[in-house]
This record gives structure tokens, C-alpha cells and sequence, in this order.
């Protein structure tokens, strides 16, 4: 298998909470991320799941460099991805690409859809023109566009097509990783099967890495090759699709898997599986996080979990595993 | 008005008295841009006690609807072009303002998607609960009002009211903010309640639990509701019966067994089976070619067979009969013979 | 009015309808209603724009024989055509140097427009670049950048305007430099809030992803999507602009005589305001109607452009 494509180690993000009279007090911070480590190996497809809150989002805008962490780091390739400048930071740009959640926001507005295709490609290599324009029609036409759709502005499209510009744009550049946060959740259901069938494909052709955000797990389950849970800043499980699906060890995780709502209305439950809200994540409970919400607390939970791994590739932070 | 045999499990039957009737209801949009016919001809009865679930994508005028029952469409482009909306004797198309504002909130009420819109942020959420009883009661002094509100928060299962009556909505989370539109809208005890995308703002471990809520409160008051969703995990969760919406029009509606389980419409198979968990990993998703229609454009005859596989010519002339599946199922099909079992 | 809710999904309260708009009870209600016709029709505004303003300010050198800034002290103080006394030569009538006020009011429209446009651009280019660069970059430069707006926009006008016309005397240049002074830290404050909101959106966030640099995201993504900010500022402040120079003619500080300015004439004419009212009306309502009609295109161009670019499905 060899060195993964990224490693996080260690991952800390904090927010200031500004306060007070002119907003110059610092009242407190929001623990975004608060110590995650996972690595994604060449070719595979991570998810990243969890509740609004989580950190998950936070996590992939580290790892594209949107925000610099406050503690660990990233590496592509063994290389920190934070520390790069230059040609080694262009050469970065053109590895890791990105596709954000809302078709309708992710697209400048203003600019035509080959010239956004092609923006990652022009503001690393120079290029002919020529080349560019070529790469761009080809890679419209791989997405389903005819070639002269270049030309149009966003507006023109639906949410779906705009997906997919986004997509072409971030793959125009023969990335290495393309990190994708929430990319069909904004979609009406019968045009998220079409863009997901579209990352299937993809998957299956080239050996482009993805790293996936996401709340839907049935998604998850049919796209992703392994998968990690945050709650409140912290990854609590992390392990392959199925046995994630079959064998859940961590509370928090058999919670989300039982929230989802029945496809059939044989289906129903009547029993919960977890209460309450989650707490802020500006005050999160000290010792795992989860205690609050778990059915199975113990008084150990007031510690902290180490994360434990309970067979081939499958770790958990819980107390329930610790022994 | 009795709270008859409640719906069992299996979400099959429906008991009660008829309490909303809704018959060719017409209501169209006039824009700059042309007339978009949002509504165009929805016919369906509501029972006391029973969930009605209405499922559509987005655009197919699902939310239009909602806002045509209760009478809060956007001003001044709409306009009710025809039908009927009979609740309680009244009905609710032919009302004037002043009448109708009598019975929205008190008879007929409304949970929108996002609580962020619904809740005003400069006032605290005992002051808003307390304005929505004020506005139909009136005559309570300040002391009852502010009961009636703290009970009213009891009623959503709201821990501590006392102290969330003084709260302001920044200081809660969605799903308690979700809980108190819900308080709200049924402080009246009224006979149709329309939850508009209650969950798509929420998270998931929450979304269960607010549904469950929804549930409970039907329960409790038998008021009957009208659940609309593009998901169809909530409408699996909370309805008795489901239609199904494309471009202004019921495509299909029967009870959401029945529906789910023999799809008798091109457009809810391929809805179906464009769901990852139906189709499983082994299998490609099937989605559907093309998008929907623009509202102002529409194509002759059946408005899903340009996108359609089974679609034959007389699909693309004319608007297709309603057609018998069984008992209580009907679909809007020429071709629903056609269509292969379902197989998930 | 009621501003209705412009996405068009009806937005609104849940159990609770608002109750729409009862009738306006006060003696506004003719100038409600005045407003609300000019509104529903747009080319209204338009047309007097044109008409008043523009058409007269290029074309004013064909369109009258007369001199504006030399009278024939004969004819002087002439009524309007209609009245005793007044003449078709002088149609609306002569000041008290006897010069035609149709053709003064037609010159003082080119001053309008001149004044205006060029110090509303002047203070565009200024404060939106600075704005501009104050929201995107942030710190320091959006420390200092927000310190001069709020300088600038406490400056007491008026008196800066005595003060240095007392010093170097009126002129053009000194009456545009002044306004644009103030105009400026408007556009850029505008421009800077915008620039914020724009920072965060998605789109910047894929250009930054795609190793776009700052300048490039500042001229492509930023500045394009608050074009339409732009334009709908620009028109209400060449409105503000037009208003301003007036008033600071009016009281001496801004265009000097001879030169027809509105204000100007106004100022002259107050003396006989009772008397030779022609003197005060005609430039007044000039004022009054082109400001008013760029309101209301800035307006209608703010409602013409929003709706469009949110095309909800």
C-alpha cells in the first residue's frame, strides 16, 4: 500500500467567539476541531460523517489550506501541506481540488462556465491557450455538456449541470485528491443519483483519491470505501463502509444509523435511540463528549477515551472497548 | 368532529370525518417573467386524524400549495384561478382578508421549514408564543396568556418552559426552535395542521425525534396533517397516505404502503429508484433524464412524458385520467400497466 | 409600501398574518400616492431625467438664442409668457439682470450633470477600490481603510466647504473635490460590507481552492457581483451629488456666479420670493423633480436587478 496520500495528525482548530463592547473581548472558543487524526490511502474514498457541528466541514477547509490549524498537520504525500510556498504550493493547488455543497453558490456568478472550468489550470501552469480551451471542451463533453455550453454563464444552468461544472472544474487539473463537502445534498433526489452515479464513475476510471463530507449516509454506504464519525469535534469511530454498517461500536454511530428515517412504513420504530440536543460546541463536556446523550455512560466516561483499535482497521474511542 | 379509529402502523387505513376538501384547486402566478401555473388542479380529501404526505422536487409547486391552503401566497403575483378549499364549511379560496385571518392559526395552521424564519429574532420566544394566543383569544388577562404559553411548551415536550418563555431564539438550537413554531401553530387546537419541510434544517438524530413529536401531537389532538417533503424517509416515518407531485399536478396517491410498494407511476418508480438504500451497492442508481419543466412552459399533454420512457403518442397529447390502481389508489398514467414490479 | 418578500416563496410567519398596509391617514397620503404612481410607471422618472436634465444639458447651446451669463438689463425681472407682461422671447421670464431663466435653467442642467456624474465617479472609483481592498484583505488595511470612512463622513461638510472656499474662493474643481470627499467613504463603506459578504461565499472559496490569486479574485469574483450595488448606488447619489451642489451654491460655497447653477439661481432669486416667485419655482422644482426621479430610477433598478440574479427553482 505504501505511504497514504494524507495524513492529519493531531488536528486542532479554534474559533474566537467575539464579545463585549466593539467586539474586542474574546469570550470563549468554539472547539471545531479538537484533536482528529486519520489518513486516506491513494485511490480510496474517505467519508467523513456527522451531525451539523461536527468539525467535518472545518476538517476538509483545513486540509484545502482554507484555514491553517492551530495545532497538527496535514500531509500530502509525507509533505506539509501548510508549510508549502511557491512552485511546491502551486504544484499543491493542482493535486487537491474541491467541490462545495450549493450548486448555486459555488459558482461566481459572473464569469462563463468554461472560463470557471478552467481557472484551478490557468492559475498553476501556463499554458497555450489553445491547450486549455481543448482540455476544458473535453472535459464538458465527459460531464455531458456539448462544447459550445462553455460559453454560457451559471444562471443558464440547472443544479445538477451546476454540479457537475464544478466538478469538471475541479478535475481539470488531473488532481490527486478532490475533496468533496456535501456535493449532492442541495440536489433534488432523482439529479443526486445522476451526480453520484457521475463520482461512481469516475472512482472506477481514475485513481483519484476523495475525501467525502457528509450527513446522508445512505450516500456514504454507496460511494465510500471507509469511513470516519465526528461528534463534536473529535472522531469517535472509523473503519471500513460495511463493517461500519454491520457492526457499529460506538453509541454515537449505532445512534445515526438508527435515526434514519424507515423507507417503508413497516419500517417505523417506536423507540429512540438517542435524547436531547447536542451540546454547544463552545462548552463540549469534558471526558467524551458523548456522555451526555449516550444510553450506556458509565462513570469512567468523565475521562477521556483513547481511541482503540478493535480489529483490522477499525478503531473506536470509547470506554465501552477501552479494556 | 370525532376522533375516529386512528391510523394503524401499516399506514393503510384512514378513520374520521372528512375535515378539508380540496377540489380543483387552481392557483397561478403572474410574473415579469410569464404565469407560472403552480398549482393546476389538486383535488384530495383530508380525515380527521390522518397524515397526508405530499412528496415532489423541488419547483413542482409542493410549497405553492402549502401556501394556497392557508392562503399566504406572495402577493400581488398570485392568483387563485379556480377550485375550492372547504374546511369547516367555509370555503377558504372565496374569503375575504379580514375572515380568513379569523381562521389562519386558529382553524388551519402552518409549520414553515426553517425555524430561522419563523421566529422573530428581537423577541423573545414567550413574547412571540403569547402574540400568537393574543391574536385569536384576546380577552386573557397577561397572567392566563402567559400560562397558556408555558403549557403551550409543554405540549412539544419543551424542558424548563419557565425558562425558555424568556429565551430569544439565537439562544436555542433548531430543534427546539422547531419545537416552539410547533407550539405555536397549535395553540389553537386547530383541525388541519401543514408541516411545510419540518425536518430539512434539522439533523438527523433530531429530524427522528421532532417527527415523533408531530406524531404524538396527532395523537393526542387528532388534528389532521398534511406533511410536504422531498424525502421520502419522512413520509415513510409519518404518513398515512402520500401523493405524489410533478409540475403543479398529483401524478399518483394511495396509501404510502400501497405507493411505495407498487409505484404505479413512471415518475414515483423512478424516484424510488433513484434512493441509494433501496438499490444497494451492486447496482447502478437510476435516475431520471432531463429536468423538470418550467412552470411557465409546459409541455402538451402528460407533463412527464418528455422524460418519460414508456411515454407513446398519446402521452404527449393528452393530459392523462385518473386511473384505479386499487381501493384507494389512483394514478395519473396511460401506461401504469406497463411498468415493471417493483423490485426493492 | 410593502416591501414584498422578493424570492417569492411567501416567506412568512407561521400562525400569525400580518395585516397588510391599512390606508396612510395623514396629509403624506397625496405624496404616498404621487410616489406610488411614479413607481408604477417607471419610464416616468425616466423621461423627466431625460427631459430635465440631460436633453438640456447637452443640447442647450441649440436649443436657445440666449445668452446665460449676460442679460439685457431692459428686460429685466420679466414674468413667465402667460402673465402680464411676459413675452415668448422670455418664456419663463428674465432675473433681475434681465437674463432669460429658460436658458439659465437649461445651463444649470449641464452644471448638474457635469458636477454630478464626474464627482460620482471620482468618489466610486475612490471609495470602491479602497473598500474593496479593505473587505477582502482585511486587517490593517482594513483598519486604516474604516478609520478614513468614518473621518470622512463626519466631516461637516458645509462648513469644510466655507472654510476652503473663504480661502481659495469658489470654483468647480473645489466644489467637485469637496463632495467627492464625502461621497467617497459612502461608496466605500457600502462596498466593503458587500465585499465581506461576497469573501465568504462558495465561489471564493472554490477560486482560493484553485490557487487564484488576491488580485485576480478582487477584479473577477469580487467587484463583477457588486456591480449591481454599484449601479443602483451610483444613480441615487448622482441624485445626492446634484442636491448637495445646489445647496452649497445656494449659500455661496459651491459654484460662483455668474455661472447658472440651480442653486444658485435660487439663492438669487430669494430676495423677491413673494414677488418675482419665477425667480425661486422654476430652479426649485428643477431641483426637486430631477433628485426626486433619481431616487426613483435608483429605486426601480434596485427592485429590476435583485430578483433576476436569484433565480429560484
Amino acid at each position: 500500500m505504501g505511504q497514504p496520500l494524507i495524513e492529519v495528525e493531531g488536528l486542532r482548530k479554534l474559533f474566537p467567539i467575539k464579545g463585549g463592547p466593539l467586539n474586542a473581548r474574546t469570550l470563549g472558543h468554539v472547539r471545531a476541531i479538537d484533536g482528529v487524526s486519520f489518513t486516506i490511502d491513494t485511490g480510496e474514498t474517505f467519508a467523513l460523517v456527522g451531525e451539523s457541528g461536527c468539525g467535518k466541514t472545518t476538517t476538509a477547509r483545513t486540509i484545502l489550506r482554507l484555514y491553517t490549524p492551530d495545532e497538527g498537520r496535514v500531509l500530502l504525500e509525507g509533505r506539509d501541506v501548510h508549510a508549502l510556498t511557491g512552485d511546491d504550493l502551486k504544484a499543491f493547488r493542482l493535486a487537491v481540488q474541491a467541490v462545495f455543497q450549493d450548486p448555486w453558490a459555488s459558482l461566481n456568478p459572473r464569469m462563463r462556465a468554461g472560463t470557471l472550468v478552467a481557472e484551478a489550470l490557468v492559475a498553476n501552469q501556463r499554458l497555450p491557450k489553445a491547450e486549455v480551451k481543448a482540455r476544458v471542451a473535453a472535459l464538458l463533453e465527459r460531464m455531458g455538456f456539448p462544447a459550445w455550453k462553455a460559453d454560457l454563464f451559471p444562471y443558464e444552468f440547472s443544479g445538477g449541470q451546476r454540479q457537475r461544472i464544478a466538478l469538471a472544474s475541479a478535475l481539470i487539473t488531473g488532481p490527486k485528491l478532490i475533496v468533496l463537502d456535501e456535493p449532492v445534498s442541495a440536489l433534488d433526489l432523482s439529479v443526486q443519483a445522476q451526480v453520484i452515479n457521475l463520482l461512481k464513475d469516475i472512482q472506477e476510471e481514475s485513481q483519484t483519491t476523495f475525501l467525502l463530507i457528509a450527513h446522508d449516509l445512505d450516500t456514504v454506504r454507496y460511494v465510500a470505501d471507509r469511513v470516519g464519525v465526528m461528534y463534536l469535534g473529535q472522531l469517535v469511530e472509523e473503519t471500513d463502509t460495511e463493517e461500519l454498517f454491520e457492526n457499529p461500536k460506538h453509541p454515537y454511530t449505532q445512534a445515526l444509523l438508527n435515526s434514519r428515517l424507515p423507507l417503508h412504513p413497516k419500517d417505523r420504530r417506536e423507540e429512540l435511540q438517542v435524547m436531547g440536543e447536542a451540546p454547544s460546541p463552545m462548552n463540549p463536556p469534558a471526558g467524551c463528549r458523548f456522555r451526555t446523550r449516550c444510553p450506556f455512560a458509565m462513570d469512567v466516561c468523565t475521562e477521556v477515551p483513547a481511541r482503540v483499535q478493535i480489529a483490522e482497521g477499525h478503531s473506536v474511542a470509547c470506554h465501552l472497548y477501552s479494556e | 368532529m370525532t376522533r375516529s379509529d386512528l391510523p394503524s402502523e401499516n399506514g393503510g387505513r384512514h378513520g374520521g370525518d372528512v375535515v378539508l376538501q380540496v377540489i380543483d384547486l387552481r392557483m397561478y402566478l403572474h410574473t415579469r417573467w410569464g404565469v407560472t401555473k403552480a398549482v393546476d388542479g389538486v383535488t384530495f380529501d383530508l380525515h380527521a386524524g390522518e397524515t397526508l404526505g405530499i412528496v415532489g422536487e423541488s419547483g413542482c409547486g409542493k410549497s405553492m400549495l402549502a401556501l394556497s391552503l392557508v392562503r399566504l401566497t406572495p402577493e400581488p403575483a398570485s392568483r387563485f384561478e379556480g377550485g375550492q378549499v372547504l374546511l369547516d364549511g367555509d370555503d377558504l379560496v372565496a374569503l375575504t382578508d379580514k375572515k380568513m385571518r379569523r381562521i389562519r392559526g386558529k382553524k388551519i395552521s402552518m409549520i414553515l421549514q426553517d425555524p430561522q424564519q419563523s421566529l422573530n429574532p428581537v423577541f423573545t420566544i414567550g413574547n412571540q408564543l403569547e402574540e400568537a394566543i393574543r391574536i385569536h383569544g384576546g380577552a386573557d388577562s397577561k397572567e392566563e396568556t402567559k400560562q397558556r404559553a408555558k403549557a403551550a411548551l409543554q405540549e412539544v415536550h419543551v424542558p424548563e418552559p419557565e425558562r425558555r418563555l424568556k429565551n430569544y431564539p439565537h439562544e436555542m438550537s433548531g430543534g427546539m426552535k422547531q419545537r416552539v413554531v410547533g407550539a405555536m401553530a397549535m395553540v389553537y387546537k386547530p383541525t388541519v395542521l401543514i408541516a411545510d419541510e419540518p425536518t430539512t434544517a434539522l439533523d438527523v438524530t433530531i429530524q427522528a425525534q421532532y417527527l415523533r413529536l408531530l406524531r404524538d401531537l396527532q395523537r393526542r389532538t387528532g388534528v389532521a396533517m398534511i406533511v410536504i417533503s422531498h424525502d421520502f424517509g419522512v413520509i415513510a416515518e409519518t404518513c398515512d397516505r402520500v401523493a405524489v407531485m410533478y409540475a403543479g399536478k398529483f401524478v399518483e396517491q394511495g396509501p404510502v404502503a400501497d405507493v411505495f410498494d407498487n409505484p404505479s407511476h413512471p415518475y414515483t418508480k423512478g424516484l424510488l429508484d433513484s434512493h441509494p438504500r433501496y438499490v444497494g451497492t451492486a447496482r447502478r442508481l437510476r435516475s431520471i433524464e432531463g429536468a423538470p419543466p418550467e412552470l411557465t412552459n409546459l409541455p402538451p399533454g402528460c407533463r412527464f412524458s418528455p422524460r418519460c420512457g414508456l411515454a407513446g403518442p398519446e402521452c404527449h397529447e393528452s393530459e392523462p385520467e385518473p386511473r384505479q390502481v386499487s381501493a384507494d389508489h389512483v394514478t395519473w398514467c396511460f401506461k401504469s400497466e406497463e411498468l415493471p414490479w417493483a423490485s426493492h | 409600501m410593502i416591501e414584498d418578500d422578493r424570492n417569492g416563496t411567501g416567506a412568512a410567519t407561521t400562525a400569525v398574518a400580518e395585516p397588510q398596509l391599512q390606508r396612510v391617514r395623514s396629509p403624506l397620503r397625496g405624496l404616498v400616492r404621487f410616489r406610488r404612481g411614479m413607481k408604477r410607471y417607471p419610464w416616468l422618472p425616466v423621461l423627466i431625467v431625460v427631459g430635465l436634465l440631460i436633453v438640456p444639458a447637452i443640447f442647450a447651446d441649440f436649443l436657445t438664442p440666449h445668452d446665460p451669463l449676460r442679460g439685457v438689463l431692459g428686460d429685466r425681472l420679466r414674468p413667465p409668457f402667460w402673465l402680464e407682461g411676459g413675452s415668448s422671447e422670455y418664456p419663463l421670464g428674465t432675473d433681475k439682470l434681465g437674463r432669460d431663466m429658460l436658458t439659465r435653467l437649461m445651463y444649470g442642467a449641464r452644471i448638474s450633470l457635469v458636477v454630478g456624474t464626474i464627482t460620482v465617479f471620482v468618489g466610486a472609483v475612490i471609495g470602491s477600490t479602497l473598500g474593496m481592498l479593505a473587505g477582502y484583505l482585511g486587517g490593517v488595511v482594513d483598519k486604516v481603510v474604516t478609520w478614513l470612512i468614518d473621518t470622512f463622513l463626519s466631516l461637516p461638510i458645509v462648513l469644510l466647504a466655507l472654510v476652503i472656499v473663504a480661502a481659495i474662493g469658489p470654483s468647480f474643481i473645489t466644489i467637485i473635490a469637496i463632495i467627492s470627499a464625502t461621497i467617497w467613504a459612502i461608496f466605500a463603506r457600502v462596498v466593503r460590507g458587500e465585499t465581506l459578504s461576497i469573501r465568504e461565499k462558495d465561489y471564493v472559496a472554490r477560486a482560493k481552492v484553485a490557487g487564484v490569486g488576491s488580485f485576480r479574485i478582487i477584479v473577477r469574483y469580487v467587484l463583477p457581483n457588486l456591480a449591481n450595488t454599484l449601479i443602483v448606488l451610483a444613480t441615487l447619489q448622482v441624485g445626492v451629488v446634484i442636491l448637495g451642489e445646489a445647496s452649497l451654491s445656494f449659500i455661496g460655497a459651491g459654484i460662483p456666479r455668474p455661472n447658472p447653477s440651480w442653486g444658485v439661481m435660487v439663492a438669487d432669486g430669494r430676495d423677491n420670493v413673494l414677488t418675482q416667485w419665477w425667480l425661486t419655482l422654476f430652479p426649485g422644482m428643477a431641483i426637486l423633480l430631477v433628485v426626486m426621479s433619481l431616487n426613483l430610477m435608483g429605486d426601480w433598478l434596485r427592485d429590476f436587478l435583485d430578483p433576476k440574479l436569484r433565480q429560484q427553482v
